[in-house]
C-alpha cells in the first residue's frame, strides 16, 4: 500500500470528541481511527463500528475448556491410573463426576479468559516487539486524536474540524503498515 | 396510577376458589385407613411396582413357609409399613400446602432483601422499579403469617419434632437426637421466633414504604436518608433471621440432618425468585403502557441479576451437595440418597430449570433485553424454585408417596391467587413512579 495523506485532529476533552465524531459522521466523512488515553463510553457506536464478536469467541473458548477438563479428568483419574475417589472405588466417570465439577468450572473460565485476551490482542494487531502505531504520544496522556483519510478535500475537512473544537489540525503523510 | 382491573381480580379470585376446592378434595380423600393402605400396597406389589418391596417380601415368606412365628413377624412388619405409608399419605396435603405457602412468601421476602440492598447501596439504576418492589413486599406479612398458620395447622404432619412423644423418654417414639435439640426445636420457640422474624421484616417494610411515599412530596432528602439507615440495619437483621428462619421452617423437617450453608442456599433461592417476579410484573405493567419510564437497560439489569443469581444458587447447591457426597457420612448423605433414589426427576429436573436453562437463554447480552426471553427464563426459574422448595419439604414428609396432583396444584393456585390479589392491590395504592427519590432522574436516564 502506498503512503496516503491523512488529517489528524486533536481534542482535549472526551465530550468534545464525542460531539465532533457525530458531526464528522453526519457530514459523511470516513473516520479511519481514533486514539484515546482511556476507553470512551459509546465511542464505538458513534463511529459506527460493527459490534464486537469477542463474546462469541469467549463462549467457544469456554466450551473448549469444558471439553478439555472432561477429557483430561477422564484420562487421568479413570483410564490411565484409576483412582479411588472419596472411598468410592467405582472407577466410573459418571459416578465420580461431582469431584470433577470444580475442575470443569476452572478450566472453562481459564480457557475463556486467557484465549479471549489473546484474541483481543491479536485482533488489535498487538503482539510482542510490535512497533506502536500510535501517531502522537500525547494520546497516551490527555489528548484525543481523530484520524481521517484525505482525498483532495483538505480545506473542507479543516474547516469542519475546526468548528468541532479541535485544538490542533495536522495533515500528515501516513506510512503504510 | 395503576388500577386493579376487575378482570384480573376475578382471575385471582377464581384461582383462590379453584385452588381451595382442589386442595380440600385432596385433603378429604387423604384420610385413608391402614386397611385401605394394605390393599393398595398389595395391589402395587402384585403389579410389580417399584414400591412396597417390604410387603411383597413379607408376603412371599409367609406363603412359602406358612410357619406361625414367621407369619406373625411378617404381619407385624406389614402393619408397621402400612402404618408408615398411611402417615405419608395423610401428610401430603399438608406438605403441599406448606410448600406453596412458603414459595410465595419467599418471593416477597426475596424482593424485600433486594429492595433493602438498593437503598443501602444507594443504587442509581433501580428507583424506577421501587413501587413494583414495594407492592410485592406487601405480601411479606400476610404470606409469612399464613406459613406459620399452615405450620401450626399441620403440626407433626410436617415437623415430626412437634410430636411431644419424640422428646418423651418413656415413649417408644422417643428420639434422643430430637430430644437433644428440643432446647431450640420446640413448638413455643418455633412460633415465637417466627413472629419475631415477621415483626422485624414487616416493620422495615412498613417504615421504608412510609418514607418512600413521604419522599414523593418532600422538599428535601430527609426521608431518603432515614430510609437508607433503616435499610442498612434491616439487612443485618435480615441475614441472621433469614438463616434462622430457614433452619426452623425448612431444615427442621429433617430434624436429624443439618447443613451449615442451608441459610445461604435458601437465600439464593428466594433472591432469584424475587428478582424474577420483579421483572415479570414490570414487563406486565410496561406492556399495559403504565411504566414507560422503564427502558431496555433496566430490563437488561434485572435479567443480569436473574442470570447471576441463578449461577449463585447453583454454586451453593453444588457446594452443599459435593461436600456431603464426597465425605459420604451416613447421617449426612441420607439426605441426598433419598432425593436421588425417590425424587430423581424433580431433583435433577430442578438443576436443568434453575441452572442450565437460564444460563443458556440469558447468556447473550442482547437476549436480556427481549421481553419474551425474560418471560421464558423467568417462568423456568419460578417453576424450578418451586420444585426446589418441594424437594426440601416433600422427602421428609411423604417419602416416595409424592406426586403432582390436586393437593399440589390446588395449593399453588390458592397461593398464586392470593399473592396476585395482595400484590396488585398494593400496586394500585400509589403512583408507579417514586418521583421524589433523589436518584430518580439518574434512574430514568439509566443507559447501559
Amino acid at each position: 500500500m502506498e503512503s496516503s495523506k491523512v488529517i489528524h485532529a486533536i481534542y482535549t476533552d472526551d465530550d468534545v470528541l464525542m460531539s465532533a465524531v457525530k458531526k464528522v459522521k453526519a457530514a459523511k466523512h470516513h473516520i479511519e481511527e481514533i486514539y484515546t488515553p482511556f476507553p470512551v463510553h459509546g465511542l464505538d457506536k458513534a463511529m459506527g463500528l460493527a459490534p464486537t464478536r469477542i463474546a462469541i469467541t469467549a463462549f467457544m473458548y469456554g466450551c473448549v475448556g469444558l471439553t478439555v477438563a472432561i477429557v483430561m479428568m477422564n484420562y487421568i483419574m479413570i483410564e490411565d491410573w484409576p483412582q479411588n475417589i472419596g472411598g468410592k472405588p467405582s472407577f466410573s466417570y459418571i459416578e465420580n463426576m461431582p469431584a470433577f465439577v470444580p475442575i470443569m468450572f476452572e478450566l472453562t473460565v481459564f480457557f475463556a479468559a486467557h484465549l479471549m485476551v489473546i484474541t483481543f490482542y491479536l485482533r488489535s494487531r498487538m503482539w510482542p516487539f510490535k512497533k506502536a502505531e500510535n501517531p502522537d504520544p500525547r494520546t497516551t496522556d490527555d489528548h484525543f486524536l481523530m484520524e481521517i483519510p484525505v482525498h483532495g478535500n483538505e480545506n473542507e475537512l479543516e474547516t469542519l474540524l475546526a468548528e468541532t473544537g479541535a485544538v490542533e489540525i495536522n495533515i500528515v503523510d501516513k506510512e503504510a503498515h | 396510577m395503576y388500577t386493579f382491573s376487575n378482570r384480573l381480580k376475578i382471575v385471582s379470585l377464581i384461582l383462590v376458589i379453584v385452588g381451595a376446592g382442589l386442595w380440600m378434595t385432596s385433603y378429604m380423600s387423604s384420610h385413608v385407613t391402614v386397611e385401605e393402605v394394605k390393599t393398595m400396597l398389595a395391589e402395587e406389589s402384585s403389579h410389580g411396582g417399584g414400591h412396597g418391596e417390604a410387603t411383597s417380601h413379607a408376603a412371599t415368606t409367609t406363603d412359602a413357609h406358612g410357619d406361625t412365628s414367621h407369619d406373625v413377624a411378617a404381619d407385624d412388619h406389614g402393619d408397621e409399613h402400612a402404618e408408615h405409608v398411611k402417615h405419608q399419605i395423610h401428610n401430603r396435603p399438608y406438605a403441599a400446602l406448606y410448600v406453596a405457602a412458603f414459595f410465595f412468601f419467599m418471593i416477597a421476602l426475596g424482593v424485600l432483601a433486594f429492595y433493602g440492598i438498593q437503598y443501602a447501596s444507594q443504587a442509581g439504576w433501580s428507583p424506577v422499579l421501587f413501587r413494583v418492589m414495594e407492592a410485592i413486599t406487601y405480601y411479606v406479612l400476610p404470606g409469612g403469617l399464613l406459613v406459620l398458620a399452615v405450620a401450626m395447622f399441620a403440626g407433626d404432619h410436617i415437623f415430626v419434632w412437634m410430636n411431644p412423644e419424640m422428646t418423651d423418654p418413656t415413649s417408644d417414639k422417643f428420639d434422643a437426637l430430637v430430644a437433644g435439640k428440643s432446647g431450640w426445636l420446640n413448638k413455643t420457640g418455633f412460633f415465637i421466633r417466627g413472629l419475631i422474624f415477621l415483626a422485624g421484616w414487616s416493620f422495615y417494610r412498613y417504615i421504608s414504604r412510609k418514607f418512600s411515599l413521604a419522599q414523593d412530596t418532600a422538599e428535601d432528602n430527609r426521608n431518603f436518608k432515614k430510609s437508607f439507615r433503616w435499610a442498612a440495619g434491616f439487612l443485618v437483621f435480615y441475614i441472621y433471621t433469614e438463616s434462622m428462619m430457614s433452619w426452623d421452617w425448612i431444615m427442621s423437617v429433617d430434624p436429624h440432618w443439618f447443613s451449615t450453608l442451608f441459610g445461604w442456599y435458601v437465600f439464593a433461592s428466594m433472591f432469584v425468585s424475587g428478582i424474577t417476579v420483579i421483572a415479570l410484573i414490570t414487563l406486565y405493567l410496561k406492556s399495559k403502557g403504565l411504566m414507560e419510564f422503564v427502558n431496555d437497560s433496566h430490563m437488561h439489569d434485572l435479567a443480569k441479576f436473574m442470570f447471576a443469581i441463578s449461577i449463585f444458587w447453583t454454586y451453593l447447591w453444588f457446594s452443599q451437595f459435593m461436600l456431603i457426597w464426597y465425605a459420604d457420612i451416613p447421617e449426612e448423605v441420607t439426605y441426598f440418597v433419598t432425593r436421588i433414589e425417590d425424587y430423581k426427576l424433580p431433583f435433577f429436573g430442578m438443576l436443568a430449570l434453575n441452572f442450565i436453562f437460564p444460563f443458556l437463554v440469558l447468556m447473550n447480552s442482547d437476549y436480556k433485553r427481549i421481553p419474551w426471553f425474560i418471560v421464558m427464563a423467568g417462568i423456568a426459574i419460578l417453576v424450578g424454585h418451586y420444585i426446589d422448595v418441594y424437594n426440601m419439604i416433600m422427602p421428609a414428609t411423604v417419602g416416595d408417596r409424592w406426586g403432582f396432583g390436586m393437593a399440589e396444584f390446588g395449593a399453588i393456585f390458592f397461593f398464586l391467587g392470593l399473592f396476585m390479589l395482595v400484590v396488585f392491590h398494593a400496586l394500585s395504592k400509589a403512583p408507579l413512579l417514586a418521583k421524589g427519590n433523589p436518584f430518580i432522574k439518574e434512574s430514568e436516564h439509566f443507559h447501559y
